[in-house]
């Protein structure tokens, strides 16, 4: 067995950004393949100084003196990625509900709807998760939080919002509504997706006081009007998860007639309709590996796509369908298997950086490598999306974050044997030194 | 094996009829646990030889040979080499640049009894309604039309086991699959294989049945697993005392779990935590059965040494985790730790109708997780984690698994190397015969059910 060599690479990396007498957030990469995930694209041989956590100059032959410098030896150069739209934060063991903050729901489940727009999940994010860790170490630097409908609640989930992996509590960018249509959400209305839009119907006449707030028929508190108006005419991000085509035409009708911002998620049959999503200039975020008809919503489910979608023009980002939070990391796996089936393999880094900050509202400052924009930076050992290599530095506003998670952690303590109780060989629970 | 009742009816009828004097009885035949009433109705489909030329082909022993051809002939692999000849009629692929494997075994699926679409009416994989139903077949529950096997097939399976789910304490028998198109599931039955016996510990069996009588803690889940195999000790006792008591009922219960004490159904169990794997051992030791391999695991790598030193495989997943308490310590080394042991086993096992069309790209995580450790696992031993592992802990290694000479015709041409996102199968096939090809729409099976869905880009406005 060889010995560590990536680790120890790391490690001379890592001294040599620790005697640097700069500041910790001036930083010059050198020798990069830089996937910048803009209009210039990729740039080899290229440079990246980074000055006050922001990135200051990219091109060629750059210099600074007293800045700790990094040979990339030619590796690709990524912003961080997007994590998906995830529960990162809001939810740290799945199955035990006191550890999930990601729904709400007041009423009795199933019969009595509430709708909460004002609910407002990433009041309950916590930027201690073990999972932050875990999912930085592989190249991700940020997430869009959802709020997920439920029983009890409504199909309306509430707010979510775009949190970096960097420690810090709040979010950055609006609010972002979350809204499911169609066959997972006919629970929550009454057993038929006809009353989704019944309901929305309902909401809006709510708004426009069409309902006096005083009315039995009155769904929304007064912080429930006020929260949904900004989304409904007031130039909010919908996100709708939503999969078969007639809905998301009806989708496209709708939200045209109320002037509202959205957003697919999931769209495994948005192929259908990739014209008319182009034309409405409809950012969807799908799962390139839902290729099997799931539910009778998802009959359409193909392999291709994303590949479909982004040649007839739409805007492509990727979200994981299932399990993606725990396993945000896998995000890079959708965009290569998106590759392997037809897209551009610079249209499906976008769809892991560029496209998801525009969406969210976050793109002046992260989603690309381009002067200005927050230092958010992976080196990789290869491809970033081939599960065949993996991220070797990450940087946060320029500042190296540690390649460590609990699950370093874990390796590390079982990676080699012990020494025998009967040789005085202390138990695995002990520090790594004291064995 | 396959008539034992039938021939016993009619060795009665014979000898009831005989006029002359009686002769002693024959010793009685021993009471078969493993009566397969349900045989297989498997036809491999007839091929002219094809030879796969100048490939890169891993073999599944471990062997790594370039520019080497394989010569598939009567369902079976005839050679593998350089420059091989082949018959007039053989079917010539160029595969330069491209990779040949053996097809790919998932030890851990549940295609067809939980198929695509999940729809309440083909929810069959759990029965759910006892904590040991030792009785029920998930071959019983297997619809053939779910679309989820074809797809597995355009990934390279060529065979996977289908497993009751992990409500129960013991979930019944697994079934093995040649991954063919059939309209019954006889007519996939994979010849010969043993079943296997599905078991689960841990969060499962009490959550589903804490308020349903329990079991609804740990060491309720290890009574009950006690309990069904003191029963089914008692059961091959009486079976094999021979007089009256053997003559007995017959117990579908009690006969899985006695197929599976005399080592014809292989145990596979469901087990996360190192802890409670480590007391499924010694339960297997109590009871004198043997566990093929534990699945899902996610803390096998702890107890590593232990289960390579006992022979028992670690059927996993390349990295999930964090989905409840029992899987909250998986790591992304898993699999390579349980390989590294003495006598490791290891295998990229899928539980999942997405995941098990893409085993070879799980494998490449786990092989890029280790080089980040400095460990470089080769491609020709990673591949071992797909193939010849898993048919090890299935019983059907003497079949398939590898690319040996005799060995059944179970191939994939993938398009490169297959531990890669970018990497698709070209073609696969089964027992010599071609049954996917992705650039040949004739060799693409559909489902049944997804005629006239309108699926296709053409035919939608």
């Amino acid at each position: 067995m060889s010995r560590r060599p990536a680790s120890r690479a790391l490690a001379a990396l890592l001294l040599a950004l620790a005697g640097t007498p700069a500041c910790a957030q001036d930083l010059l990469i050198r020798n990069a393949t830089v996937h910048t995930a803009t209009a210039r694209g990729t740039l080899q041989s290229a440079d990246v100084l980074v000055r006050n956590g922001r990135i200051a100059a990219v091109g060629q032959g750059l210099s600074a003196a007293g800045v700790a410098t990094v040979d990339a030896q030619g590796r690709p150069l990524t912003p961080t990625l997007f994590a998906g739209i995830t529960d990162i934060g809001v939810e740290e063991v799945s199955g035990e509900s006191a550890t999930v903050d990601h729904s709400v729901s007041l009423g009795q489940s199933g019969k009595d709807m509430q709708v909460r727009p004002e609910f407002d999940v990433t009041r309950a994010y916590n930027p201690d998760t073990v999972l932050v860790p875990v999912a930085r170490v592989e190249g991700l630097g940020w997430t869009t939080l959802a709020a997920t409908p439920t029983g009890g609640g409504s199909f309306i989930g509430g707010q979510g919002g775009v949190v970096r992996f960097d420690g810090s509590l709040d979010p950055v960018g609006g609010r972002v509504l979350f809204i499911t249509l169609g066959g997972d959400g006919a629970s929550l209305t009454g057993g038929s997706r006809a009353a989704q839009w019944m309901i929305l119907d309902q909401l809006v006449d709510e708004l426009r006081g069409r309902i006096p707030q005083d009315s039995q028929f009155a769904l929304l508190t007064p912080a429930g009007r006020t929260a949904l108006a900004r989304f409904i005419g007031g130039g909010g991000r919908i996100a709708v998860n939503i999969h078969r085509g007639a809905d998301i035409t009806r989708l496209l009708r709708w939200s045209k007639q109320h002037g509202v911002k959205v957003a697919l998620v999931g769209a495994t049959e948005a192929w259908k309709v990739a014209p008319q999503l182009a034309a409405a200039g409809v950012p969807v975020f799908v799962d390139p590996l839902v290729n099997l008809p799931g539910d009778f919503d998802q009959l359409g489910a193909r392999m291709d796509n994303a590949a479909l979608l982004r040649a007839a023009g739409v805007q492509v980002g990727f979200s994981q369908s299932d399990s993606q939070s725990h396993y945000a990391r896998k995000i890079r796996q959708l965009a290569g298997n998106a590759v392997a089936n037809g897209m551009r393999w610079d249209d499906a880094l976008a769809g892991l950086t560029r496209v998801p900050a525009e969406a969210f509202g976050v793109a002046g400052d992260m989603g690309s490598i381009a002067v200005g924009q927050r230092a958010d930076l992976v080196l990789w050992s290869g491809d970033p999306l081939d599960v065949a290599h993996v991220a070797q530095q990450v940087w946060l506003d320029g500042r190296a974050m540690p390649m460590r998670s609990r699950q370093t952690d874990l390796r590390d303590r079982y990676l080699h044997g012990t020494m025998p109780p009967e040789a005085g060989g202390l138990p695995r629970a002990y520090p790594d030194s004291a064995r | 094996m396959s008539k034992p009742l039938t021939a016993a009816v009619l060795a009665a009828l014979l000898a009831g009829c005989a006029s002359a004097p009686q002769k002693p009885a024959a010793p009685a035949k021993p009471y078969d646990y493993t009566a397969n009433p349900y045989p297989s109705t498997y036809q491999r489909v007839a091929s002219p030889p094809v030879l796969l030329q100048h490939a890169t082909v891993l073999t599944g022993t471990g062997a790594r040979l370039e520019d080497a051809d394989v010569l598939l002939r009567d369902g079976l692999v005839v050679a593998v080499g350089s420059g091989l000849d082949a018959p007039a009629d053989a079917v010539r692929v160029d595969a330069t640049g491209r990779w040949v494997t053996p097809g790919i075994i998932d030890v851990h699926s549940h295609l067809g009894v939980y198929p695509s679409p999940g729809t309440a009416s083909h929810s069959d994989g759990n029965e759910a309604t006892a904590p040991v139903t030792a009785q029920v077949w998930a071959e019983h529950s297997i619809w053939p039309q779910d679309p989820g096997f074809h797809a597995a097939r355009a990934g390279g399976v060529t065979a996977m086991q289908i497993l009751p789910g992990s409500a129960n304490l013991i979930g019944g028998r697994g079934v093995t699959l040649k991954n063919v198109p059939a309209t019954t599931y006889q007519g996939m039955k994979f010849p010969g294989a043993p079943w296997g016996l599905k078991m689960a510990c841990g969060e499962n069996p009490k959550r589903v049945y804490g308020s349903k009588g329990g079991p609804s803690t740990r060491m309720g889940n290890i009574a009950g697993f006690r309990a069904a195999f003191i029963e089914a000790a008692d059961y091959m006792k009486k079976r094999s005392a021979g007089g009256k008591d053997a003559e007995g009922k017959r117990d579908l219960k009690l006969d899985s779990l006695a197929g599976a004490i005399n080592g014809d159904i292989r145990v596979h169990n469901h087990c996360y935590r190192a802890d409670e794997m480590a007391i499924m051992l010694d339960l297997a030791k109590e009871f004198g059965f043997k566990i093929a391999a534990f699945h899902h695991g996610v803390e096998a790598y702890k107890i590593a040494d232990r289960l390579g030193a006992e022979g028992v495989c670690g059927a996993l997943w390349a990295d999930w985790w964090g989905f409840k308490m029992e899987s909250f310590d998986g790591i992304q080394e898993n699999i390579l730790l349980v390989d590294r042991a003495k006598g490791g086993c290891a295998i990229v096992h899928s539980d999942s109708a997405e995941g098990i069309q893409r085993l070879n790209q799980e494998a490449a995580k786990v092989m890029a997780n280790a080089r980040r450790i400095g460990i470089e696992v080769t491609p020709e031993h990673a591949i071992r984690w797909l193939t010849a592992n898993p048919a090890k802990s299935m019983g059907i290694d003497g079949m398939t698994g590898t690319l040996e000479p005799g060995k059944q015709a179970d191939v994939v041409l993938w398009n490169g190397n297959p531990f890669s996102s970018y990497a698709l199968a070209d073609q696969v096939y089964v027992d010599g015969a071609r049954l996917y090809d992705r650039h040949d729409p004739s060799r693409q099976a559909v489902s049944d059910f997804m005629l006239g869905q309108g699926t296709t880009p053409g035919g939608v406005r």
